[in-house]
């Protein structure tokens, strides 16, 4: 039998998330309606006034991403821990901090990323333009896979517990928050003239710690976790 | 191995995988300890636990390329097809597992050691809810894995014939 290298080994744990997705469609879908009513909910909310909503547009939709990306946390790892698949990747001679990746990189694909694509359209909504809508996609870009991988760390370590939602708000949102103030403060730095490169870069710098530190913390909760 | 329910079967099963701590003690493999050459230990193993590792939303071919690509190797479509008929579950490879039966799924789950290019198998109560056929079989494919040199540490209530060579029975008691 031919050999597979570790990072098709990975590539496989990442096709197996798509195609699972695939048959649960509604599952996929959840955080991205959830994103859309948030949202919308908003100028609703607190009325018709343009400028009103144009200040708060960044932050609100970022947010709401930030809320949604989170609804599906708690299943990244539930099933495979319930069905035993779980031990069958801690047991891979394949380093199960790689497979780790593969799965925050699926919820980033499946989940992230369809907040990324939707965002303009709720933009728009608020009355933001082009140039904004750009820089509000791009930080999301960037936000969105660094709350997978920090998320991987809370869904791990809340395995099996009762109650498992609540706690894994409580243990992720904390480390949420540089991530939420560089990303919606990037629009409005732009919007006040005063450039959102700065942003951009710390949000790629969270994004480059939390994927070299997130796997490590996850793989050591999964393990603990299946003690 | 043997012994009352609770003992700890499952247990020192865990612990030979190394998903569970060892308290005193050690576990050698080649002579040397499983936790200070980890990923070259698991390659080597298979382990079959009691839940069945497979998800329920994917088809057979579906969980069976997964396992065999966890194990490092490439899966190979003919060859799924040939031990799938081989354990009774002929023509399953499309379906959904959730649409499999009990007995079904376990004989899904147990086809993974057909695929499986490892030397030691630990497998936790592998005659559980196998007929009478499925017992023969297993434990014919378990005896022409200890044929080709293979390991297999595993737990049973029931006595089966493994033919081949006397196994080492351990019992352990409270």
């Amino acid at each position: 039998m031919k050999k597979l290298g570790m990072l098709s080994v990975m590539a496989a744990v990442l096709r197996r998330e798509v195609s699972v997705a695939l048959r649960q469609k509604g599952e996929v879908l959840t955080p991205l309606v959830f994103f859309v009513v948030v949202a919308s909910l908003f100028p609703l909310g607190v009325g018709p006034e343009s400028a009103l909503l144009l200040r708060m547009a960044p932050g609100v939709l970022w947010v709401s991403a930030l809320l949604a990306a989170m609804l599906s946390l708690q299943r990244l790892f539930a099933t495979d821990y319930t069905d035993g698949s779980l031990e069958q990747m801690a047991l891979s001679s394949t380093p199960l901090g790689l497979l780790v990746v593969g799965k925050a990189l699926s919820h980033f694909l499946l989940s992230g990323l369809p907040l990324v694509l939707m965002a303009p359209v709720l933009g728009l909504q608020f009355g933001l333009e082009g140039r904004s809508l750009g820089i509000l996609m791009l930080t999301l870009l960037l936000g969105t896979p660094t709350l997978s991988l920090i998320g991987s760390i809370g869904a791990a370590l809340t395995l099996g517990v009762r109650g498992a939602g609540v706690l894994l708000s409580l243990l992720i949102l904390p480390l949420y928050i540089p991530v939420l103030i560089f990303g919606a403060g990037a629009v409005e730095a732009d919007a006040a003239g005063l450039g959102f490169g700065g942003h951009l870069s710390l949000l790629a710098a969270l994004l480059v710690l939390s994927a070299f530190f997130a796997p490590l913390a996850t793989k050591t909760a999964l393990r603990i976790s299946l003690e | 191995m043997a012994g009352a329910n609770g003992v700890g079967k499952t247990s020192l099963l865990r612990m030979v995988c190394g998903l569970a701590p060892i308290e005193s003690g050690q576990i050698l493999w080649n002579g040397k300890s499983i936790h200070a050459q980890p990923d070259a230990y698991r390659e080597d193993l298979c382990y079959l636990g009691h839940l069945n590792a497979l998800q329920e939303s994917l088809t057979v071919n579906q969980n069976l390329a997964f396992t065999t690509a966890l194990a490092g190797n490439a899966p190979d479509p003919v060859q799924i097809r040939e031990v799938l008929a081989h354990f009774g579950v002929r023509g399953r490879g499309e379906q959904l597992v959730r649409h499999l039966s009990q007995g079904q799924k376990r004989r899904v789950a147990l086809s993974r050691l057909a695929l499986s290019q490892a030397r030691l198998w630990v497998l936790d109560e592998p005659f559980v809810a196998m007929d009478e056929a499925g017992v023969r079989m297993l434990a014919n494919l378990i005896a022409s894995h200890l044929g080709q040199g293979g390991l297999a540490v595993l737990t049973s209530h029931q006595q089966v014939d493994i033919g081949t060579m006397p196994p080492q029975m351990l019992e352990l008691r409270a």
